[in-house]
C-alpha cells in the first residue's frame, strides 16, 4: 500500500477491483464504510461476482475476468476524451512530457521488437530519446507527437465504452457510469482510492493490470495525497515483511537485487545501480545503493567482508535464470532435478497450480522437510485420501522429516502489514507438545550443519563459516538481538565529514536510520529499509502512541513505518509546485519557505524546494512513469491480453494466446484447455469464513463454511440441469473436483464480442484432506501452470473448464 | 393456574433428574425468591493480558490475548480467549469471522506437538526426537550441497549456486525469524527461495 | 464477584476488564419474571441499552457469530453446505446468531441486492417468551431490557419458541433448555458491549444505550436517503414494544424481503391472555413442543393431547416461520 489502512478514511471513492476487501480483509475494509458515513464516499466494485463488498457498493459492474487491462484503458480513454486529467500534476509530476524513441510502436496487441520464436521483446525501443547534455529529451507543452502523454493517448484510444463491452463483457452504460464516477476524481479536491488485491496479481498479465490503475491514479493526481493511492491488499500477515526482507529467489532485502553471473564482480553489480538522474537537478536516491549493500553485507559476514574481498560479493549466489520462482522450482522438482525441499509455514500442495503436477513433483522428492503449526496437505501427499488425494504410500520414495512449530500466541517479534508498518507483539501462550519457534530451528540446522562442515569439509564452507551468528545464547537468537541487526549499527565511531572530530555514532552504538549508513565498512544493517525500527531509542516497533493529529489518520507514534516511519509514499505528491496542498482540507505537507511541514515524515529531503525536486525519488527520473521503458517484460504501456484459456480470443489479435512474453514450460503446453472442449470461464477466490488452508482445522471457521463448494448462474444451472445444493463435477485439462453447487444471482452470464455468452464458473479455495472441516478438493487441481511474464505470480483467476452433475465423492455413478 | 401447574410439574423435573441442582437443592417455597435471575460470571477475571497481532491477513489487526498464567513470567500459560483491541488504531478492536476465533487456530486439534518422520514408502508417520530430526535434516542437506554445489559456471564465473534443494518461507513468521531464516538460506547458496508473496 | 462496581456500557468499543467487578445489574433489576405473580418493583430503573443492526453496513463476513460462539462457549455442529450461503443452517442452541442472505432484484432499478440480516433474539420491550413461559424463573427481563434465560429454571417445554414472534429460541436436544442470545448480559453487566458488537468490521453493530443507538439510526438513515433510499427506516417495532436490538433497513417498508423479518411483529393474543387460559390449552401448547418421550413422562398424565388441542396450539404460533429443522450433523 502506498497509504495506511487508517488513510482510506480520507477518501471520496473507492474501487474496488481485482480484490473483495470486505470479505478478504474485512477489518481494513472498515475504513471504506468509515469514509462513506463521514465523508459521503461512494463505493464502486467491478468484478465478475457480485461479491460481499458490492453488497455494500453504490455501485456494481460485471466484469469478465482477466480484461481488467482493457477497461482501465477504456477509463483512462474516457478521462482524456472528455479533459478529465488533473493537468498539473500530471505535468510535473510524470513522465507525460519525456519524448520516446524513433522506432517505437504498437499494433496488432504487439510492440515493437517482439521475436515470436524466442516469446520474448528486445526492448531497445522502448525508451527516452537522450539528449547532448546527458538527460532525458522532454516537450513541457506536450506537442511532441512522441512524448510519452501522445502516445498513450494514441495507445488507450481503441478502448472505447463499444470495445470495453465487446472485451470485458461490461454493458456500455455501466462502463460509462464507473468511467464518469472516476473520472470526477480529477480535481485535486477529489481523490479515488483503489484497493486491489490477488484479483489483479494472479493473473499472466497481473502486473500490468496493476499499472493500468497506477497510471489511471497518475492522471487523476491521486498518488501520494490523503485518501489516494495504489493499495494492495497483501495477504499474510507478515508477506510485506517477508518481500521487504528479501526471501524471494531474486532478491536481497530492501529490495536489493541477487546478482546475476553476467555481474561478475562487485563493481560490475553496482555499475547497472546506481541511477544517475535522468533530468537536471533531481534527486535518485538508488545513489545510495553501496551504502545499503556494503552494510547487508556486513550485517551477513562481519568481519570477513572487507573492501579488499569487495564485502564477500563472491558469496552471494549468482543467478542464470531470471529467478528460481516456485513454478520453476516445481517444474525442476518434476523433472527429478531438486532433491531436498523445506516447506516453513507453507503448503504448496495447496497453494500452487496444477495440484497433479505438484504431487507428481513432491513424490520426485528424496527429502521433504515441513515446519508448521499445523498438519498440512503437503507434510501428507503420500497419504492416501481417497478421491480427496488419491496416491500410492508405497510407491513415493520421498523422506518427510514434519516439525511442530510454535505460532502467534507463543512468539515474539514483530510483523509489517499492508501499510508498512512494522508491529511487534508479545507471547501468550506455552506451545503445545514438543513444538518450537522457528528461529530455533533455523539455528540448529545452520549449527548442526556448520558442525558437519568444520569435521567433514564439503563444497565451499566459506559462507557458512563466516556467518554472523553474534547472539548471546546462539542456539535461540532472542527476537531483540536479531531486530537490533536489522535496524544496524555502527562498527566503528563514526564521524562527521564535514568535522572529523564530532563523533556522530559511537562504536557499537545503532545507528538512528539509513541514513547514517556507509559504503566503506564502517555501518552493518540487514534491511536498510527498516533501519530506525530499533535504534537508541529502543524499540520504535513496540510504540503504541495512539494520538493522530487532526485526525488524519497518521498515528505517527504507533509502531514504526517503513521507510523512517513515512505513513503515506510520495507524500511531497500531496502539494503542488509551489508546495501548496493541493486541497487545503486535506493537508499532507506543506512547504513553509524553507523546509517541508505537516503531518507526515516527508519523502524527499526535508529542506528540497518544491520548484525543483520532483516527488519520485526512487526513479531516474524523479518523476513517475506513465511510460515504464524498458523495465517490464511485457510492454512500456499495459496491453491487452487475453489469460491463455480464454472462453474468447483475443479482439485485437486473435492468433496471440495469453500474455506473448509469459514463460511456458515445455511440459505444461499439453496441459492447457481450448474453449470448445473447456466452455466456461472459471475463477478462484477466498471466502470471508476462511484464511487459505488454515482455519479448517478451525472448529468455528469450520462450522461457519463447512464445505467445498463452487458457484454458477441460475443460467448455466440450467443449461447443464444443475440444481442447487446438488453435487457437481468441475473439470479442467488439468484435474477434476467435486463439489456443491450454490446456483446464485450474483454470478450473471457476461455478453462479449459478436454475442458470445461467458459463463463464469466460481471456485473458492479452502478445504483439503486435514483439519475440522469437510474433506474436500481444491481449485488448485483445475488451475494451469502459468505465472505472470513479470513476476511469475501463478494465474489463479482465470482459466477455462467444464461443468456437470455427479455423485457424490467415494459413490459411484 | 399455570404457575401452579408448572410448579408441580417443575418438581418433578427436579425428581426426574435433569434440572439444575440449584432447584433441587432448595426447598419448593423458597425456589421462587431464591432461584436469582443471574448472569454468567465474567470470564475474563484474573486472566493475563497479552497485545499481539492477528496472524491471518496484513491488516494486522490488534488483539489482546488473554490466558491463564503468563509465559513471560516463565509459566505455564493456556490461552482462553482472544479479542480485539480497542486500542489499535486500525481495527478499532472489532474483528472479523477469522480473527474472533483465533483461539480456535492455537488450540486446533490438528496443532502438531512432536516431530515425525515418514520414512520412504512407509504409509505413516512415526514419532521421533528432535535431535534425531535435526541431526538428519543436517545430513541431507549437507550431502545433497556437497553432490550438486555449483561452485563456478561453465565460463569459470563463481556462481555459488545450490539449486536441488529449495525453501519455502512463511509469511506468518516474524520480521526476525525471516531474518535468521534468510541468514541461513543465502548464505548455503539455497537460490530456489521463495515466499508466499507470488500465491 | 466483589470490587469496584462496573460501569454501565455505552459502546461496545472497548477492552474488557481483568480484575474483578461488581456486576452493574442483579436480581434486584428484574422487570419480569416468567410464570411470577408476585415480583417487587425494582428500586431502580436502569438506562434501557440497545444494539442497532445496520443492514446497510453489513458485509455478511459472520464476524459476528465467530464471535458469539468464542464468548459463549458454544459447539456449533460442522454442516453441509446446502447451496446457499448460512451456516449453520438455522439458528441452533450452539447458535445464537445467523446472518442470513437473500438475493433480491429490486424491481425499481432491476438491480441486484444481496440482502444480508444479522438474525438473532431482539429482546423485546414485550417479550413473546417470557409471557409464555410456564417455567417460573426460567425468562427474566432486567429494566435495561435484556431479556435473559436462566437455564437452571427451565424445563425445556418449548413455549417460547412458541411464543416468539421472531422464531429465536432453540431446545437443546442435549440438555433439554432452551437457548439465545444474552445481549451478552455477563459483558453488560461489567460494563461491556456484546461479544458480536465489538467485533463486528464495519461497526454495523453497534451497542450503547437505546437513545444514542435511535439518534444514530436516524443519522444512518439520512445518509441512506441521500443514496437513493427513499424508504430507508429503523426497525423497532411497536407491536412487541419495541426492541432492544433494532434494525437500519435500506426497505424499511419492506421488512420481509430481509429473509422474512416480520412486518408487525406481535405476541400472539393467545399467550397474552395466557394466565386465563385453562391448563390444558397450555398443555396442548407443550405437547405440541414436546421433545420426546422424557419430557411426557415429566409432566405426566396431566400432558394427553387431544386433537383439538393440537389445533389451538397451531393457532398460538400461526403467522410465524415454520418450526426449526432439524439440527444439522455433528461432528463423528
Amino acid at each position: 500500500m502506498t497509504n495506511s489502512w487508517t488513510d482510506i478514511r480520507n477518501t471520496d471513492l473507492v474501487v474496488v477491483m481485482g480484490g473483495n476487501a470486505a470479505e478478504a480483509h474485512p477489518c481494513g475494509f472498515k475504513w471504506v464504510t468509515e469514509a462513506k458515513a463521514h465523508r459521503g464516499a461512494k463505493l464502486i466494485v467491478v468484478d465478475p461476482r457480485f461479491t460481499r463488498t458490492a453488497s455494500v457498493a453504490d455501485y456494481y459492474a460485471p466484469i469478465r475476468q482477466g480484461s481488467d487491462i482493457a477497461f482501465l484503458l477504456g477509463v483512462i480513454n474516457y478521462c482524456i476524451q472528455n479533459d478529465r486529467v488533473q493537468w498539473e500534476y500530471t505535468k510535473a509530476f510524470t513522465n507525460a512530457s519525456f519524448i520516446v524513441k524513433e522506432g517505437f510502436s504498437y499494433s496488432d496487441g504487439l510492440f515493437s521488437g517482439y521475436d515470436e520464436e524466442k516469446r520474448d521483446y528486445d526492448r531497445t525501443s522502448w525508451d527516452y530519446e537522450m539528449g547532448e547534455d546527458g538527460f532525458a529529451r522532454v516537450d513541457e507543452t506536450l506537442q511532441h507527437p512522441r512524448c510519452v502523454w501522445n502516445l498513450l493517448k494514441q495507445h488507450v484510444s481503441v478502448f472505447t465504452p463499444e470495445m470495453v463491452q465487446r472485451i470485458c463483457g461490461t454493458p456500455q452504460d455501466k462502463f460509462l457510469h464507473v468511467a464518469q464516477m472516476i473520472s470526477e476524481c480529477s480535481t485535486p479536491t477529489k481523490t479515488m482510492t483503489s484497493m486491489y488485491a490477488l484479483g489483479w496479481t494472479q493473473h499472466s498479465h497481473g502486473s500490468q493490470n496493476i499499472r493500468a490503475m497506477a497510471m489511471l491514479q497518475l492522471i487523476l493526481g491521486n498518488i501520494g495525497v490523503r485518501g489516494g493511492g495504489m493499495n494492495a491488499l497483501r495477504g499474510h500477515s507478515n508477506i510485506q515483511g517477508l518481500t521487504d526482507m528479501g526471501l524471494m529467489s531474486h532478491l536481497l532485502t530492501g529490495y536489493l537485487n541477487m546478482p546475476t553471473e553476467a555481474e561478475t564482480d562487485y563493481a560490475t553489480y553496482m555499475k547497472s545501480r546506481q541511477f544517475k538522474p535522468l533530468r537536471p537537478g533531481q534527486t535518485s536516491y538508488w545513489q545510495n545503493y553501496p551504502k545499503f549493500m556494503v552494510s547487508f553485507q556486513k550485517a551477513m559476514w562481519g568481519e570477513a567482508a572487507t573492501a579488499e574481498n569487495d564485502w564477500c560479493y563472491d558469496y552471494l549466489s549468482k543467478l542464470d535464470v531470471p529467478s528460481y520462482d516456485i513454478l520453476r522450482m516445481f517444474e525442476l522438482m518434476n523433472q527429478g532435478r531438486v532433491n531436498g525441499y523445506i516447506c516453513q509455514g507453507f503448503n504448496p500442495l495447496m497453494a500452487f497450480p496444477d495440484r497433479g503436477k505438484s504431487t507428481s513433483a513432491l513424490s520426485k522428492l528424496k527429502f521433504l522437510v515441513t515446519m508448521d503449526p499445523l498438519e498440512t496437505e503437503t507434510s501428507r501427499f503420500w497419504e492416501n485420501h481417497g478421491e480427496y488425494n488419491d496416491v500410492n504410500p508405497a510407491s513415493i520414495r520421498t523422506e518427510v522429516i514434519q516439525l511442530p512449530t510454535s505460532c502467534f500466541a507463543e512468539d515474539e517479534g514483530s510483523l509489517t502489514n499492508s501499510g508498512r508498518w512494522l508491529q511487534w507483539f508479545w507471547p501468550a501462550a506455552t506451545p503445545p507438545g514438543e513444538a518450537r519457534n522457528d528461529v530455533w530451528i533455523m539455528s540448529q540446522i545452520f549449527l548442526r550443519m556448520r558442525e558437519l562442515y568444520r569435521k567433514e569439509g564439503g563444497a565451499f564452507p566459506d559462507p557458512i563459516f563466516n556467518l554472523s551468528w553474534q547472539y548471546e545464547d546462539p542456539n535461540q537468537p532472542t527476537p531483540e538481538e536479531l531486530a537490533k541487526e536489522i535496524n544496524g549499527r555502527a562498527l566503528v565511531d563514526l564521524t562527521d565529514p564535514a568535522d572529523p572530530s564530532k563523533v556522530l555514532v559511537q562504536a557499537g552504538k545503532q545507528v538512528v536510520n539509513f541514513s547514517q549508513l556507509r559504503d566503506d565498512g564502517s555501518t552493518m544493517s540487514g534491511c536498510w529499509i527498516y533501519s530506525g525500527c530499533f535504534n537508541e531509542a529502543g524499540n520504535n516497533m513496540a510504540r503504541r502512541g495512539t494520538e493522530d493529529p487532526d485526525g488524519v489518520g497518521v498515528y505517527p507514534n504507533w509502531t514504526f513505518a517503513w521507510p523512517l516511519n513515512r505513513r503515506t509514499l510520495y507524500n511531497r505528491a500531496s502539494a503542488d509546485l509551489q508546495g501548496k496542498p493541493w486541497d487545503p482540507s486535506r493537508k499532507l505537507l506543506e512547504w513553509n519557505g524553507t523546509q517541508w511541514t505537516g503531518y507526515d515524515v516527508p519523502d524527499i529531503a526535508p529542506t528540497a524546494r518544491p520548484d525543483q525536486v520532483m516527488p519520485f525519488i526512487m526513479n531516474q527520473e524523479g518523476s513517475s512513469r506513465l511510460f515504464t521503458r524498458g523495465m517490464m517484460r511485457d510492454g512500456p504501456f499495459p496491453a491487452h491480453m487475453e489469460p491463455f484459456e480464454s472462453p474468447v480470443p483475443n479482439v485485437l489479435n486473435p492468433r496471440m494466446r495469453g500474455n506473448p512474453v509469459a514463460r511456458i514450460f515445455e511440459s505444461d503446453v499439453a496441459r492447457f484447455g481450448n474453449s470448445e472442449e473447456f466452455p466456461f470461464a472459471a475463477t478462484s477466490y477466498r471466502l470471508t469464513e476462511h484464511f487459505h488452508y488454515w482455519t479448517k482445522h478451525n472448529r468455528v471457521n469450520a462450522a461457519l463454511q463447512p464445505e467445498f463448494f463452487v458457484e454458477i448462474s441460475h443460467e448455466l444451472a440450467a443449461m447443464r440441469g444443475i440444481t442447487g445444493g446438488g453435487w457437481v463435477r468441475v473439470w479442467s485439462k488439468r484435474g477434476s473436483v467435486k463439489a456443491k453447487a450454490v446456483v446464485t444471482r450474483r454470478i450473471q452470464p457476461l455478453h462479449c464480442d459478436g454475442g458470445r455468452v461467458v459463463h463464469v464458473v466460481g471456485i473458492p479455495i479452502h478445504w483439503g484432506f486435514t483439519g475440522a472441516a469437510r474433506k474436500g478438493f481444491n481449485a488448485n487441481t483445475l488451475s494451469p501452470f502459468v505465472g505472470d511474464a513479470n513476476i511469475e505470480t501463478p494465474g489463479f483467476k482465470a482459466f477455462l473448464v467444464n461443468i456437470e452433475p455427479t455423485t457424490p465423492p467415494g459413490v459411484v455413478s | 393456574m399455570n404457575v401452579e401447574l408448572s410448579r408441580r410439574s417443575l418438581l418433578k423435573v427436579a425428581g426426574a433428574g435433569v434440572a439444575a441442582t440449584s432447584v433441587t437443592a432448595m426447598g419448593f417455597g423458597e425456589a421462587e425468591a431464591a432461584v436469582a435471575a443471574h448472569v454468567r460470571p465474567f470470564k475474563l477475571v484474573n486472566t493475563t493480558e497479552t497485545r499481539n497481532t492477528c496472524t491471518y491477513c496484513s491488516v494486522a489487526c490488534g488483539v489482546i490475548l488473554y490466558s491463564r498464567g503468563d509465559v513471560r513470567k516463565g509459566e505455564h500459560a493456556e490461552l482462553l480467549h482472544v479479542e480485539g483491541d480497542a486500542d489499535h488504531p486500525t481495527n478499532l478492536g472489532t474483528l472479523c469471522p477469522k480473527g474472533a476465533a483465533l483461539k480456535d487456530f492455537v488450540k486446533s486439534e490438528t496443532r502438531l506437538r512432536y516431530p515425525m518422520l515418514r520414512r520412504p514408502g512407509s504409509d505413516r508417520f512415526e514419532r521421533i526426537s528432535w535431535d534425531q530430526a535435526l541431526d538428519r535434516i543436517a545430513r541431507l542437506m549437507k550431502d545433497d550441497r556437497d553432490a550438486n554445489f555449483i561452485a563456478r559456471n561453465q565460463a569459470g564465473v563463481t556462481v555459488n549456486r545450490w539449486t536441488t534443494t529449495g525453501m519455502l518461507a512463511a509469511s506468518a513468521t516474524t520480521n526476525e525469524t525471516a531474518w535468521t531464516t534468510f541468514k541461513v538460506a543465502k548464505t548455503l547458496g539455497i537460490v530456489g527461495f521463495d515466499n508466499q508473496a507470488r500465491v | 464477584m466483589s470490587g469496584t462496581m462496573a460501569e454501565q456500557p455505552r459502546t461496545a468499543v472497548s477492552n474488557p476488564p481483568v480484575r474483578a467487578l461488581a456486576a452493574n445489574f442483579g436480581p434486584q433489576d428484574l422487570l419480569r419474571r416468567s410464570a411470577t405473580s408476585s415480583l417487587p418493583a425494582p428500586q431502580r430503573q436502569l438506562t434501557a441499552v440497545a444494539k442497532l443492526i445496520d443492514v446497510s453496513k453489513c458485509i455478511g463476513c459472520k464476524a459476528c457469530q465467530s464471535a458469539c460462539v468464542e464468548w459463549n462457549d458454544t459447539n456449533p455442529a460442522i454442516g453441509v453446505n446446502t447451496g446457499v450461503y448460512e451456516n449453520p443452517h438455522d439458528l441452533t442452541e450452539d447458535m445464537f446468531t445467523l446472518m442470513r442472505f437473500s438475493e433480491w432484484v429490486n424491481p425499481e432499478t432491476n438491480n441486484l441486492e444481496w440482502l444480508i440480516r444479522k438474525d438473532g433474539c431482539m429482546h423485546c420491550a414485550d417479550p413473546g417468551c417470557l409471557k409464555a413461559c410456564p417455567a417460573p424463573g426460567a425468562i427474566v427481563q432486567y429494566t435495561n431490557g435484556i431479556v435473559d434465560f436462566i437455564h437452571d429454571n427451565c424445563i425445556g417445554c418449548g413455549y417460547c419458541v412458541k411464543g416468539c414472534p421472531f422464531n429465536i429460541p432453540r431446545i437443546s436436544r442435549a440438555d433439554h433448555r432452551a437457548y439465545k442470545c444474552t445481549l451478552c448480559s455477563d459483558r453488560v453487566a461489567v460494563g461491556q458491549g456484546p461479544a458480536c458488537a465489538k467485533a463486528c468490521p464495519t461497526q454495523a453493530i453497534v451497542f450503547g444505550t437505546k437513545e444514542d443507538m435511535t439518534r444514530h439510526a436516524q443519522e444512518r438513515i439520512t445518509d441512506l436517503k441521500s443514496r437513493g433510499f427513499a424508504n430507508a427506516g429503523l426497525y423497532d417495532p411497536p407491536g412487541v414494544g419495541g426492541t432492544h436490538v433494532m434494525y437500519v433497513l435500506h426497505h424499511a417498508d419492506q421488512p420481509g424481503i430481509y429473509s422474512g423479518l416480520p412486518e408487525n411483529p406481535r405476541i400472539s393474543p393467545l399467550v397474552e391472555t395466557w394466565k386465563g387460559m385453562t391448563k390444558y390449552v397450555g398443555l396442548a401448547v407443550m405437547g405440541f413442543a414436546a421433545v420426546g418421550s422424557l419430557m411426557h413422562g415429566i409432566f405426566g398424565r396431566a400432558n394427553r393431547v387431544s386433537r383439538e388441542d393440537e389445533e389451538n396450539a397451531e393457532k398460538l404460533v400461526e403467522g410465524r416461520p415454520v418450526p426449526p429443522p432439524d439440527s444439522e450433523e455433528r461432528p463423528g
